[in-house]
């Protein structure tokens, strides 16, 4: 077990995305994510905090290992004795897989965190109580709960900064679980003016928060129920759907050129997700 | 070895032994219940503390979302379990030893759950809204979630806690209906009044009454096997490495026994001595706790080799890499501390000469609910600090004084429930333990006259 099960075990368990069901009819969000392109910047993170009025936490905090950052870049390092051991950084941008099977949502008692037409998991605050299954449940660990009353208990927000939050998302109370919404504000938004308009999203209409800031394109977004969206293009392309004798690279002679893959498949939480294999060296 | 209780002790000397428990007991009584008070106000004080500042107080973090609070709920759920064995299932199989011993028992199952309830909210990040947990009719038409193993808890533990109640009040009442005709008059002899429901001793009210007490004994042991199997579900049917692990329910099962068995040889070394009860919890009753607690040692012991072989030999590289990390790891001293209190301080209730040693037992039940109580942390952190999920494994997480201040509450209160009720009720069961003299003054005369040659 170690970063090799994130980056390289990818097509162990394939299983067929369950999408085009009568719920996704319309739309399911979905994103592809290039870690070929991804240069650990952490805009993306920077931007969420922006967006959905994170509380920054600081540096005691963070090392309680109470931060709440929805989008997190996480760093790996080759164990391959290079001689200067800070080369050699790969990075994963993490945030809520928004899995088609959660486990999240089986195991919360209240029925907080529950599956949305287009596709998303989402979370009701004002339902949860707190009980953090979901959280224990989670294979990504993407779910960050409340341990403080924020800003109450903490100056997360200072004066000069309280311009810059958005209106448009609320602010999670103490004791409740929160994670990423795939930018859910922006994607209502955009499917409101859509309806006014008699007609669907059009692909890159909107735009999540972490793609808006992503300086080098690696994270693409859009509705995957709509066959000509980048993201439902990137899916086709590299076969995500296949079955798993098709995908193996294991057993071919020639390796297959295919990059994509989603994190944990061999535990079938059918995660909206897809990450494109790094096909550069990891020495820089 | 000390003598059994006597067959020509008289009943009216049985009375009047019991009652004396609920009028004056040992001094010892009034310093545990004053201990008890301070111990609970520590946890009352790190709850109020913890509930006006946010749960961050008690050093969870974001992967590391369960702790100490889960641990000891589980503990508490499993230490009720032996109630119900001696008082329900030795019940069936007409044990009579169980008659002095089981009625403290039936009161621990009822306050450990008690203790373990209050873990649940305690554990809560909004303990104000408990209740959307609890399918309550309602004008919105929400109800919680069926499927999640939480909810079976909460619904599993309210039936066992119900049920235990009842059936505790059910075997008290004919005890109760003694204390009412023997009590000076004053609250209390109102109070028995009420609770022993116009009890007269008839032969139509005991056959009813025992028709009653099996009844609900029945009922009451599938709920006790079901109530820890569901606790085991939070983890079994998680897909965490180390919780994800077929062999759960029974495993969790026997360790409650296995812990409930070692809290009653602890309680009833106490009640014995504060109470004075040495006439009826005698050394070989004793000794017979002991000998079924080491059997249920074995058992756990068996169980927990099952669940190592089975994730060893398991391609479940996870699993496999969670245990190599509770043998080795940060966790390392606890993990063989329970395998030293749970696996082989039980040893020493094999031999003969401490199974009546009342220091050594003592000492003995303690270790083993030390390691019982290991057991369940075992089960919970190590999971988090090394699951799934490389990125956030995490060794260095420690539970805060918080988490411990509540922990040690837990016994306070626990014990202060259970002195309570052993000072206002009959904690020796009266009218049970005149039939067991009966029934061996009856055996012995027969063998008298036997040997006499007159059949």
């Amino acid at each position: 077990m170690s970063v090799t099960n994130l980056l390289e075990n990818w097509s162990k368990v394939r299983q067929a995305h369950p999408v085009g069901d009568a719920p996704h009819a319309e739309y399911k969000w979905a994103m592809a994510i290039d870690l070929d392109a991804c240069s650990g910047c952490n805009a993306c993170s920077v931007a969420c905090y922006a967006e959905n009025n994170l509380p920054v936490v600081g540096k005691d905090k963070y090392g309680h290992g109470q931060a709440m950052h929805w989008m997190r870049i996480e760093r790996y390092w080759d164990e391959d004795g290079r001689e200067t051991p800070n080369q050699g950084a790969q990075f994963l941008p993490m945030m809520c897989q928004q899995c088609e099977a959660a486990p999240c949502e089986t195991v919360c008692p209240v029925g907080a965190t529950n599956h949305t037409a287009d596709g998303l998991n989402s979370q009701v605050y004002n339902r949860c109580i707190g009980s953090r299954y979901c959280s224990a449940n989670c294979p990504y660990k993407v779910r960050y709960f409340n341990w403080w009353d924020y800003p109450t208990t903490d100056n997360v927000w200072p004066a000069e900064m309280t311009q810059q939050l958005n209106p448009d998302v609320t602010v999670r109370g103490k004791g409740v679980m929160e994670k990423c919404t795939f930018c859910v504000q922006r994607t209502y938004a955009a499917k409101n003016t859509a309806r006014n308009e008699g007609r669907l999203v059009r692909d890159g209409e909107v735009q999540t928060a972490c793609q808006q800031a992503c300086p080098t394109n690696a994270i693409s977004f859009g509705n995957m129920a709509d066959a000509e969206s980048k993201v439902a293009k990137q899916w086709e392309k590299q076969k995500v759907e296949l079955a798993e004798e098709e995908q193996n690279k294991d057993n071919q002679v020639e390796p297959s050129a295919l990059r994509g893959y989603r994190i944990f498949e061999e535990l079938r939480p059918y995660p909206s997700v897809m990450y494109l294999e790094r096909v550069r060296e990891s020495a820089v | 070895m000390e003598k059994d209780i006597r067959e020509n002790i008289s009943w009216a000397q049985i009375n009047q032994d019991v009652l004396k428990s609920l009028e004056n007991p040992r001094r010892m009584y009034w310093v545990i219940l004053l201990v008890a008070v301070c111990v609970f106000g520590v946890g009352v004080g790190c709850e109020v503390y913890q509930y006006n500042v946010g749960l961050g107080v008690a050093n969870l973090d974001n992967p590391h979302v369960w702790g100490l609070y889960i641990a000891t709920f589980i503990f508490w759920i499993g230490m009720s379990h032996s109630g119900t064995l001696l008082s329900a299932i030795l019940h069936l199989m007409h044990a009579d030893w169980r008659k002095p011993i089981y009625r403290f028992a039936e009161a621990m199952t009822t306050f450990s759950l008690m203790t373990a309830g209050l873990f649940v909210m305690v554990h809560l990040g909004r303990l104000w809204q408990f209740y959307y947990a609890v399918p309550y009719p309602n004008d919105r038409w929400t109800w919680p979630n069926f499927q999640s193993p939480l909810l079976w808890d909460a619904m599993a533990i309210f039936t066992y806690l119900s049920s235990s109640v009842i059936f505790l009040f059910i075997g008290m009442i004919p005890d109760l209906a003694i204390c009412r005709d023997h009590l000076q008059p004053g609250w209390r002899k109102k109070l028995y009044t009420v609770l022993a429901l116009g009890w007269e001793g008839t032969d139509r009210q005991w056959r009813n009454f025992r028709v009653t007490y099996l009844t609900v004994a029945c009922f009451l042991i599938p709920l006790a096997v079901s109530v820890h199997s569901i606790v085991a579900s939070d983890f079994a049917m998680s897909q965490q490495p180390g919780w994800h692990v077929t062999s759960f329910p029974p495993y969790f099962v026997a360790g409650a026994l296995y812990s409930g068995c070692a809290a009653i040889i602890t309680l009833f070394i106490i009640l014995r001595y504060v109470f004075k009860f040495e006439e009826y919890m005698t050394l070989p009753i004793l000794k017979k706790t002991v000998r079924l607690t080491f059997a249920i040692a074995m058992v756990w012991t068996y169980l927990n080799c099952i669940e190592f072989a089975s994730v060893w030999y398991s391609h479940d590289q996870a699993s496999k890499d969670v245990l190599i990390q509770k043998a080795t790891g940060p966790y390392a001293p606890f993990w063989w501390a329970m395998i030293f209190c749970g696996s082989v301080v039980p040893f020493v209730m094999m031999f003969k000469r401490f199974q009546t040693n009342i220091p050594v037992m003592f000492a003995v039940s303690i270790l083993l609910n030390l390691g019982m109580w290991l057991e369940r942390w075992m089960i919970v952190s190590p999971t988090f600090s090394h699951g799934y999920y490389p990125w956030t494994w995490d060794h260095d997480q420690w539970p805060s004084l918080v988490q411990w201040g509540i922990v040690f509450g837990s016994f306070g209160w626990f014990t202060l429930l259970f002195m309570i009720f052993c000072k206002v009720f009959p904690s020796v069961s009266m009218y049970e333990v005149k039939e067991m003299v009966y029934h061996r003054s009856m055996a012995s005369k027969h063998d008298e006259l036997a040997e006499k040659g007159a059949h």
